[in-house]
């Protein structure tokens, strides 16, 4: 048959029915099991109405166990077995495990799904805190938004093509047809050269730093006991295990700041950046943050302006400077939607797949957690160590499941 | 800060400056690819995108008419004409020309050149040439490489080849219509289930509500990714195998939590009289659904539409491992374009077609429904 027709077919009897169920066992209901008349006319309607919400919750409910919830189970229980010679599974324990943390590539994935965790939530936020604010002060801003926004809408294989694109290299002697290229051999060592490629660069981070810094400091402060009420057990062991990986990441820029200056650069010759170690897993990470930015800047822009104007008007009155109304009154009350668009983000950022898979394949030590599984799951074709790996990922968004259950409990009460 | 007085003028303008750079930042990615998508191959390869609008410095190979022109003048076997004219191109001013592949920018408009065993020819400006040699010429005419300058042009070929050639087998025309296939039930059939789910989980009163909410928005994180093998085997066991109905099965389960969730948060807020009248006046549960609540719900539901046609179109991972099998008649177009990038990773006026292709619906969608999707992203994020 024909796809389209069997698409359109299956809209009608997908919709059809549906409401076909929901009509006829409402019927059911109603008219023949307890219907609202005889003796038992008020027994029967409570008893119906006990009965109506799974009527209407039944369908969404099998699905939604059959497609997210039993695999969750069922892929727990692969990763634990072994496909047997000739079919059938035996049960190998912790075995996959061990093969799949033995794997560097494994490692690979692991340590740079730590970096994307870290650098892609980060700067989108940022870059949609900025947007957010600029825009929401000029007449166009609305038109902008739509504009920093418009990438949402792109699939992960179409940015990777447009940032193939921008990353292409020619050999040297040619016209160069990505814009990162024709930048680069621009510079040439000169002083237009140390300015943007170590001065920038240098002062970025020390800025970088500063903030991380300033962020491990407020994050301790209520520990050292300096704003009266100290935080819980665990609180507390949150917030210094958070300072510690701010002073880390301080310590990290601050080295990175003096090697950018050391750096030996390799003026007129076209890169390849994607095949550069290391530094090619940022060239993945800025598509994912031209994507997420939009996202961030449309909560946090909504965020800003519910900020009740009352608080702004009196900091003003009162001779704040721009700066303290930024981070004394606004940060503040807009901190919950941070952590939204942060956790959002880093749920997208575990599952990142496509990305990486169009643009190099884990070539290049680029791998990630989700393409190195994908490589076991269907090119190796070894269903344990793949779960395993989904396994691994279903752990590292746990705690942010947990985080959201809690506050969607402690919402609806 | 924002009404201090006199303050203003002086920042709007830096403000005003800064938008513009992230806007330009943001938005020069995706002009790159849709100009190139209008240049041929030719010219994406001689010059940056950036530079279309001017016109290019380009080397182009042309040649003169053929030996079975050739007319005997003064004892020497003679062809002229115009180079352009030949290749029926517009004539351009000569700024170099060469004869050899290895230097083609050799001698300058008006010389004469000798190339050795008795062969002479001169170019000149305009494109206009003699071309002389001692012994009868045969077979094609002598190539010629010039430098000129090319004005900015732009073509809709690549389109042309993409999607009405139908002896392309890269083409994109089956692919496209794949993904709508796929993506257009899986979009209306989730809406369904969902809304009648969140009509219970928020107008209903039973045990177990509050935990089933907790449970959707856990389940809301859950990576799909863990749902693959399993799944394949399940639809292996049930004699779905891979096709269309196993992804519309997949996407359908997969979308499910953001529907409910988004829609139940837009229900809880809709007004308790209209409902409770409504349950007065004797209309049963499914009336009220169907008449009151579908009806008003209607921005959710439309924001949930966008969510999910995005979504199901440009995904790649639910169609690689549901529908795509050995035979690739199923393909849809982000797989298509893995292929191309494998194949084709320096054709750039396939892939960036290919590309535009498949970005232009969701970019409609997106300028035309902009408002439901923002609404949607303010409702559908966990709070």
């Amino acid at each position: 048959m024909n796809p389209a027709l069997q698409g359109l077919l299956t809209i009608v009897i997908g919709v059809g029915g549906c409401v076909a169920y929901f009509y006829f066992s409402n019927i059911l209901l109603d008219k023949v099991l307890f219907p609202p008349r005889g003796p038992n006319a008020g027994r029967n309607i409570n008893r119906a109405n006990v009965i109506r919400p799974w009527l209407f919750l039944a369908p969404a409910l099998i699905a939604l166990g059959l497609y997210l919830a039993y695999p969750v189970f069922e892929t727990l229980r692969l990763s634990l077995t072994q496909r047997v010679r000739g079919g059938g599974y035996e049960f190998v324990g912790l075995a996959n495990y061990q093969q799949m943390l033995r794997e560097p590539k494994f490692w690979e994935g692991f340590n740079n799904n730590l970096l994307w965790l870290i650098v892609v939530p980060a700067a989108s936020t940022a870059f949609g805190l900025l947007a957010a604010q600029l825009t929401d002060r000029i007449k166009w801003g609305s038109i902008a938004k739509s504009l920093i926004f418009m990438p949402m809408a792109i699939s992960f294989v179409g940015a990777a093509v447009i940032f193939k694109l921008i990353y292409d290299t020619r050999p040297a002697g040619q016209e160069q047809i990505g814009v990162l290229n024709a930048v680069w051999l621009g510079f040439d060592g000169g002083i237009g050269s140390f300015i943007w490629l170590r001065l920038v660069p240098a002062l970025l981070l020390l800025a970088l730093a500063a903030g991380a810094g300033a962020l491990g400091w407020s994050l301790m402060k209520p520990v050292l006991g300096r704003e009266g009420r100290s935080p819980g057990l665990i609180f507390g062991a949150l917030r210094i295990l958070s300072a510690v990986l701010m002073a880390l990441l301080v310590y990290l820029m601050l080295r990175q700041t003096i090697a950018v200056f050391v750096a030996d650069l390799p003026y007129g010759q076209p890169q390849t950046w994607l095949t550069i170690p290391f530094w090619n897993n940022f060239f993945l990470m800025i598509v994912l943050i031209w994507i997420q930015t939009g996202f961030a800047m449309v909560l946090l822009s909504a965020a800003l302006r519910g900020i009740p104007e009352e608080t702004v008007e009196a900091a003003i009155v009162d001779g704040a400077n721009p700066w303290q109304i930024f981070f004394k009154i606004k940060m503040p009350q807009i901190v919950g939607t941070i952590v939204v668009v942060w956790t959002t983000i880093t749920i997208i950022v575990l599952k990142v797949f496509d990305i990486v898979f169009a643009m190099t394949n884990g070539q290049w030590e680029t791998q990630v957690l989700a393409n190195y599984m994908y490589d076991k799951l269907f090119r190796a074709n070894d269903w344990g160590v793949g779960s395993a790996g989904a396994m691994v990922i279903m752990l590292m968004v746990t705690p942010i499941l947990i985080w959201n259950v809690y506050n969607a409990r402690r919402e609806m009460r | 800060m924002d009404n201090i007085a006199g303050k203003k003028s002086a920042l709007t303008w830096a403000v005003n400056i800064a938008v513009v750079a992230l806007v330009a930042l943001w938005v020069f990615p995706t002009v790159g690819l849709l100009v190139s998508s209008f240049r041929t191959g030719d010219q994406i390869a001689s010059s940056g995108w950036w530079r279309s609008m001017l016109p290019t410095e380009q080397n182009l190979t042309l040649r003169t008419a053929g030996g079975d022109e050739a007319e005997l003048v003064d004892g020497l076997y003679t062809v002229s004409g115009n180079l352009f004219a030949h290749e029926g191109r517009e004539p351009l001013n000569i700024s170099a020309f060469g004869t050899s592949s290895r230097d083609v920018g050799a001698y300058t408009p008006g010389e004469t050149v000798d190339m050795g065993d008795g062969e002479i020819i001169m170019v000149g400006e305009t494109g206009d040439y003699v071309y002389t040699s001692v012994e009868e010429m045969s077979g094609r005419g002598q190539r010629v490489f010039v430098t000129a300058k090319v004005a900015p042009e732009f073509t809709l070929e690549n389109y042309d080849n993409m999607l009405f050639n139908p002896n392309n087998i890269e083409g994109m025309s089956k692919a496209f219509f794949n993904t709508l296939t796929v993506s257009i039930p899986a979009t209306i059939i989730p809406i369904l289930v969902a809304a009648f789910a969140a009509y219970a989980l928020a107008w209903m009163d039973f045990p177990g509500r509050a935990l089933l909410i907790a449970a959707i928005v856990g389940l809301l994180v859950v990576p799909l990714q863990l749902a693959l093998i399993p799944l394949l085997k399940f639809h292996n066991e049930i004699g779905i195998g891979k096709g269309y109905l196993g992804v519309w099965l997949a996407h359908t389960g997969f979308g499910l939590p953001l529907a409910i969730y988004i829609l139940r948060n837009y229900m809880v807020g809709l007004p308790r009289d209209i409902i409770e009248n409504a349950k007065v006046d004797g209309a049963t549960d499914f009336q009220i659904f169907t008449k009151i609540i579908l009806p008003l719900s209607f921005p959710a539901l439309a924001s949930f539409a966008i969510f999910q046609f995005l979504w199901t179109w440009n995904d790649l991972l639910v169609a690689i491992v549901f529908l795509i099998d050995a035979s690739g008649e199923t393909t849809v177009m982000t797989k298509q374009i893995i292929e191309l990038l494998g194949t084709r990773g320096g054709n750039w006026e396939i892939l960036a077609t290919a590309a535009f292709v498949s970005i232009a619906v969701p970019l409609v969608v997106f300028f035309a429904m902009q408002k439901y999707l923002v609404r949607g992203l303010l409702a559908g994020s966990v709070k």
